[in-house]
């Protein structure tokens, strides 16, 4: 079985685990090219009709391309589509000015927070890699969130093989990583190979392109002359340049993303 | 280059060196972005210290703060010839269900020591879950040889203490290196200090390591991981343990025990699928699935599979509450799952000096191992290959948290 043939399938594997343990399960979709990985690996894992809701956290500070490419997406996959929008903290001016780590805590985690309440998630699916950041690195398949949604970093349960925890207490729920064990490069390669759709703020236009996209107002592009997949591969495979360099929740702080994390960010 | 990625445990004694021996290698192979080593710099700076390697791994501000790996991390890096992923994990016995989560994933494993303070606690300790975990490739590494003036007598003397041990639990390291993690020697040049050294260096010996595969000659099986139902049809999903199976083929479903036949195997997006192999997750269309479910297991032909409510097993214990021969817990072996208790503990055994603590004792404590008999309230599909391959392996469970660790080495009747 060759390489990208074997991550996929450990994808596969982790999803139908996930959703045999737990029914009231959501996936979250940043239609960034990790999570769309994902949801595409969802789709064949379930045969093209995934049964459970598609989350979309939308802070209102996205690309215009995020929106159009979500819009069309989930129309033609057929997705069960749910948006989360913490239009009280929007509604009060939240916004990357009043400082990035509230920001992102107010309308990530926060607006996450609500959704879970709403419809009493046990479980959520997320397209998080161990390469992209160091904190991540440190992160489980099946990871338990308290019931205020902090993340024990210091005490996590042991996952041995795949004999993924099924426990939870109540008002507990689980973050499960079916991608934790890509990397960047073979996301670019897999998506090469399936001819799958991602957003077109990947390829390089006017001489930079974005490796990592969320909201307009915290991302900034690299320098690259990468208009295509096969020159995405190609760049990566010398780039010396951390994948999140442009993103700016990364920056404030050695230990923001800690932070965030612990708090329940994604 | 292959895509292939080789997955190392970096295992050993608390600080021998682990992390700052994975600093060392992602620096040696420019596998730092520039921004990364500037962001340690200015860290290490606002700790007081000299640009400390060990944070390109220990990314918590607790583990930096107290020069202590908390939790198990992977590290990406790729050489010419390979990608690797390393796996660096906590060194204190407190945190050893932490080690054996990173330690599990891994084909290879890395044994590191100090070798100005030799063999101690963990480094035993680590060895035997690595053997136990069914690791076949060690490679045994011993640090901080600079503090020890690059001494070929210091190392010989440490490398037989070690070699001792390991002959003990069967374990054969594939080489054993003298190294300064800190100054450079032997990782991806050789030292022009230790002359006297004549082996491989360290890279080169982690670009000869080789991913773990599934021996061709096993017998087809295939966990069933849940049934869903699409256009009026029934499809078990699960995964190819081994072996392959065939459309059109027949299959012994076990439990409970009936023969079937393959009518379809669905992949999303093919439409004529004639044959699955291992490793894939598929879905099967049988002619006589009712009732089948999450826990099944489908056989290939060959030998009758060993199904069992009882047999033999090597047992580490993690949690903290020891093991109660009264209490029941769940068993999970591949998708199997059932309640079961332990019949007898023939021997307590400390899993660092594999030294006998008690014969035929009644209880088990945190980080004690032995050889017990495992009762099962129904049958089992378990192979005693003696080997952590996926019949072979198990997990015992309280309340949702595994509490013991075990691979099967008899079966009973």
């Amino acid at each position: 079985m060759d390489y990208l043939t074997q991550l996929e399938n450990k994808t596969i594997y982790i999803v139908r685990e996930s959703y045999s343990r737990f029914k009231n399960i959501a996936m979250l979709w940043s239609i960034g090219k990790d999570s769309t990985t994902l949801l595409w690996i969802c789709r064949k894992a379930f045969f093209g009709q995934i049964p459970f809701p598609v989350l979309h956290i939308d802070t209102g500070y996205k690309f215009k391309e995020i929106y159009a490419f979500r819009d069309r997406y989930a129309k033609e996959w057929g997705l069960d589509l749910m948006i989360s929008r913490n239009s009280g903290a929007l509604e009060k001016g939240m916004s990357p000015k009043t400082g990035k780590l509230e920001c992102c805590n107010a309308l990530k985690t926060e607006a996450l927070k609500n959704t879970i309440g709403e419809h009493g998630f046990n479980a959520l699916l997320l397209g998080i890699r161990r390469d992209e950041h160091g904190i991540r690195a440190k992160e489980r398949v099946f990871s338990p969130r308290t019931i205020s949604f902090g993340w024990d970093y210091r005490n996590q349960p042991a996952e041995l093989w795949d004999f993924y925890r099924t426990g939870l207490d109540a008002g507990q729920h689980f973050r499960i990583h079916p991608m934790l064990h890509w990397t960047e490069l073979d996301i670019w390669r897999y998506v090469e190979r399936e001819k799958m759709p991602v957003v077109d703020l990947y390829f390089e236009k006017g001489g930079k392109r974005y490796r990592s996209i969320g909201c307009e107002s915290c991302c900034a592009p690299v320098d690259s002359r990468a208009d295509t997949i096969r020159k995405i591969v190609k760049e990566l495979e010398t780039t010396r340049v951390a994948e999140r360099s442009g993103r700016a929740q990364d920056k404030e702080d050695a230990y923001t993303m800690q932070k965030l994390r612990s708090l329940g960010y994604m | 280059m292959a895509l292939e990625t080789i997955k190392i445990a970096f295992i050993g004694h608390v600080d021998h060196g682990k992390s700052t021996l994975i600093g060392r290698v992602l620096l040696d192979t420019g596998s730092v972005p520039k921004e990364k080593m500037a962001e340690i710099a200015k860290i290490s700076r606002e700790l007081g210290k000299e640009a400390e390697l060990a944070y390109l791994a220990d990314q918590l501000k607790e583990e930096r703060e107290h020069d202590m790996t908390i939790d198990t991390t992977q590290i990406f890096f790729r050489t010419r010839k390979r990608n690797f992923v390393i796996i660096d994990n906590p060194g204190h016995v407190e945190l050893l269900k932490n080690m054996m989560t990173g330690a599990a994933q891994a084909d290879a494993a890395l044994l590191l020591l100090d070798v100005n303070e030799g063999v101690m606690e963990q480094t035993t300790r680590h060895a035997y879950i690595a053997r136990m975990l069914g690791i076949q490739q060690v490679i045994v590494v011993l640090n901080k040889m600079d503090l020890v003036e690059f001494a070929e007598g210091r190392f010989d003397s440490v490398a037989g203490d070690l070699a001792v041990f390991l002959g003990k639990i069967g374990l054969k390291p594939l080489c054993i290196i003298p190294v300064s993690a800190r100054e450079g020697d032997n990782i991806s040049k050789r030292s022009r200090s230790m002359k006297w050294y004549k082996g491989p260096v360290l890279l080169e010996l982690l670009e000869s390591l080789r991913a773990t595969t599934v021996p061709e000659d096993r017998l087809a099986r295939l966990s069933v991981q849940d049934v869903y139902e699409r256009g009026g049809e029934r499809i078990l999903v699960g995964r190819v343990e081994s072996g392959s199976f065939r459309r059109g083929g027949e299959v012994l479903v076990l439990p409970p025990e009936r023969k079937a036949v393959i009518r379809s195997i669905k992949v999303f997006g093919e439409h004529d699928r004639k044959l699955a192999g291992a490793g894939e997750c598929v879905g099967l269309v049988l002619d006589n699935d009712a009732g089948l479910g999450r826990g099944a297991v489908l056989c290939g032909p060959g030998a009758e599979p060993p199904l069992a409510k009882s047999f033999e097993a090597n047992l580490l214990w993690l949690a903290e509450k020891p093991l109660d021969m009264r209490s029941e817990y769940l068993l999970r072996c591949a998708t199997q799952e059932g309640r079961c208790s332990v019949g007898s503990i023939k021997a307590r055994i400390d899993s660092s000096t594999m030294a006998v603590i008690e014969e035929d004792a009644r209880s088990l404590g945190a980080n004690e191992t032995a050889r017990v008999t495992v009762n099962c309230e129904k049958p089992f599909l378990v192979e005693a290959s003696g080997a952590a391959d996926e019949f072979g392996r198990f997990v015992m469970e309280s309340a949702g948290c595994v509490c013991g660790v075990g691979l099967v080495t008899e079966i009973g009747r």
